[in-house]
């Protein structure tokens, strides 16, 4: 282990050390300057070109033409150097200052140079925004008191964007969990096991809206009479059906989109199922086989009990990312044929109908959704800890 | 969390105590092959569609191109030249690598320090604060945007990269202190407590002893963030806004969804240039993945 001397420093370096502290903090804020100003980068690398001798390359780019591409990797430069040196300059200069303190002091101010930044963050961005949204869908466009907000949501287009919700949260949570399961189950009885399961895997690395351009493609429609170049209605010409329109056809683009998410979601669940399932003791199974289980009252008596606990919190990780949806459905129809669900007409109601009251409400009713699964997770946190 | 890493990592040399030796019937395997094709075929067909001819993609379907791959005037790289000069998509990639590599760096580094000191730094509240923390773990992002999209309209905040960081940093937070507190609160105390016995401070301890020894969970975390940043869609509409200028990755592509809806070639060569550093990254450090994901959903 390392030895820590007490702390007996040449004298340049107390004088050195604050210096140069000084002199990063000088760039962090210009830094930030150049970063907040939407033509920082443009700027800067016009007063270098100037510096340079370069004057019709600064005035090029001060007119918004010239090297472009070249003050996007400045500013990524500045970028990096703010983002990932200001961080660290912010945390060592507090916690130097509190180093001067005298040692009562000290080890009163330190815990909160350590936690400060992150309680700071979190309550800018968590919990003051939730209290506002929550308060704030009480109110109308004017200001007054209302209930109208949740009133609203009695109607029949929010009753079917809440039912909307409900199937995918149903059909992609308890697919993705199902399919995760069944394949963790078979990939384990075959030899190239990791490769099957990479290739499963491998959709969790793509955004959604990556996938909903590979499964658009799949889905893609031409009227009757030519060529369909779409996977899946190619499928069915051959087959002699009519090419269906999958995204404008309700109920059926409800379950397209969820094949989307349940696509992207089986691997994690399969992954994590996966490592349950070869944690669980080789005694029990030995034991079952010995009584006479076959293989499938094996897999549904003894694993899939055996491993409860991991379906339950990979169930609930995948609930909550359902419920959230708003990608899959924004980018492929809009949610304008029937399968519109909480999120995406969230984001409608905030930007395209301003009804920031309503967008509060529909952002609530999100919450109170998970508020179960915050309970538990709560409940066994405070388990953990007095285990301890 | 080193208990499932150790698992993964067993499972590829390991043969599964439940795996009867007899079982490796032709059905299986053909139903596997079967699975494995079905997880496949949809991105093969955007691979294949993005390097076509346009002219041919439009009158045959992709998959025609695999039963003669050698015709002439068959395949081109053009499809990613045009998306990437005029598409916009250069632009966007140089500008998701601004917002996403800080958006990485600072969550890691703010809930690191966070992190160490509710796990080895005693003080008055610390049991309420990390309580909350752990509360804020499923909150979803929705409750945010409206009142954090009033403050950067007040702090000139809103459509800038310092902005987007922020609020990446904010919403990726409680996740990443809950991880890394539970991988540095299993390290060793001895070596905390023979530390401060040589008179090291705790920031000497934080960033000679948690740090380094932190590596693994700070690596999963990193690539779950950094996954998580570059295919966000949501917070950069929200606070990016709709500039040109500030596109990223996933608004370019939506962007050109809009504007070339059916002009496949550019969509689907779009759409590979968003997923290439990420299936890159998840390809190369697929175990580091495993376990970050593993430590997020499995309680040991």
């Amino acid at each position: 282990m390392a030895v820590f001397p007490r702390s007996v420093k040449a004298p340049t370096s107390r004088f050195i050390l604050p210096i140069l502290g000084l002199v990063a903090l000088a760039l962090c804020v210009g830094g930030i300057l150049v970063l907040i100003d939407h033509h920082g980068a443009e700027n800067l690398l016009a007063s270098i070109y100037d510096a340079l001798g370069n004057s019709s390359g600064a005035q090029a780019l001060r007119n918004g033409q010239g090297d472009q591409l070249i003050a996007k990797l400045v500013l990524m430069a500045v970028a990096l150097g703010v983002g990932v040196g200001g961080i660290w300059l912010l945390f060592l200069g507090l916690g130097g200052l509190a180093g001067m303190l005298r040692p009562a002091w000290r080890d009163r101010i330190l815990p909160w140079v350590f936690v400060g930044p992150a309680l700071i963050l979190l309550a800018t961005y968590l919990l003051y925004p939730g209290i506002a949204t929550f308060a704030r869908s009480f109110f109308d466009s004017k200001g007054a008191f209302t209930f109208d907000n949740y009133a609203v949501m009695t109607s029949s287009d929010f009753v079917e964007i809440l039912r909307n919700n409900v199937i995918w949260l149903i059909v992609a949570a308890g697919g993705s969990v199902i399919l995760g399961l069944v394949f963790a189950g078979l990939f384990d009885r075959v030899r190239r096991e990791a490769l099957a399961k990479t290739l499963v895997f491998l959709p969790l690395a793509i955004s959604l809206i990556g996938a909903s351009v590979i499964w658009g493609f799949m889905y893609a429609w031409e009227p009757a009479g030519q060529p369909q170049i779409g996977l899946l209605n190619a499928a069915v010409v051959a087959a002699g059906g009519q090419a269906i329109p999958f995204f404008t056809t309700n109920p059926l683009n409800i379950m397209a989109e969820i094949v989307i998410m349940i696509w992207l979601e089986t691997g994690f669940a399969m992954v994590v199922l996966s490592a349950a399932i070869k944690g669980v003791s080789t005694e029990i199974i030995e034991a079952a086989r010995l009584d006479g289980a076959n293989e499938r009252q094996l897999f549904l008596r003894v694993i899939v009990p055996a491993i409860r606990g991991s379906i339950v919190t990979v169930t609930t990780t995948i609930a909550i990312v359902t419920l959230k949806i708003f990608d899959i459905i924004y980018v492929t129809t809009g949610g304008r044929f029937g399968d519109d669900v909480v999120a995406n007409r969230m984001f409608h109601e905030m930007f395209q109908f301003f009804n920031d009251g309503r967008a509060s409400a529909l952002a609530t009713l999100l919450f109170l959704a998970v508020l179960p699964v915050m309970y538990i997770n709560l409940r066994n946190f405070r388990r953990q800890q007095r285990d301890l | 969390m080193t208990a499932p890493a150790k698992t993964i990592a067993r499972s590829t040399t390991r043969v599964s105590p439940w795996r009867p030796p007899l079982l490796r019937s032709l059905p299986l395997r053909l139903v596997v092959f079967a699975i494995c094709a079905l997880w496949t075929i949809p991105t093969l067909g955007l691979l294949v569609t993005s390097v076509r001819n346009p002219e041919l993609i439009s009158t045959t379907g992709w998959w025609t191109a695999l039963f003669n791959p050698f015709a002439a005037g068959q395949w081109t790289l053009g499809n990613y030249s045009e998306v990437i000069a005029s598409g916009g998509m250069g632009p966007a990639f140089i500008n998701s690598l601004i917002v996403t590599v800080p958006a990485t760096v600072i969550p890691i580094t703010i809930a690191a320090f966070a992190a160490y000191a509710f796990a080895w730094i005693p003080f008055r509240g610390r049991g309420i604060l990390f309580t909350i923390v752990v509360g804020l773990l499923v909150v979803p992002i929705q409750m945010s945007l409206i009142p954090v999209l009033k403050l950067y309209s007040g702090a000139s905040l809103y459509g800038t990269f310092l902005g987007i960081w922020l609020a990446h940093t904010g919403f990726g937070l409680p996740l990443a202190i809950f991880l890394l507190y539970n991988f540095i609160s299993q390290l060793p105390r001895d070596l905390f407590e023979s530390a401060a016995i040589d008179g090291a401070s705790h920031m000497q301890s934080f960033i000679r002893i948690a740090l380094p020894l932190s590596i693994p969970a700070l690596g999963a975390f990193a690539i779950f963030q950094f996954l998580w940043v570059w295919n966000d869609l949501l917070v950069a509409l929200t606070f990016l806004g709709p500039s040109t200028d500030l596109r990223v990755m996933p608004t370019a592509l939506y962007a050109l969804l809009g504007s070339r809806g059916g002009q496949w070639q550019l969509l689907t060569a779009g759409a590979f240039v968003t997923m290439a550093l990420p299936l890159l990254v998840f390809i190369v450090l697929q175990r580091a993945f495993v376990r970050g994901i593993l430590a997020g959903s499995v309680k040991s």
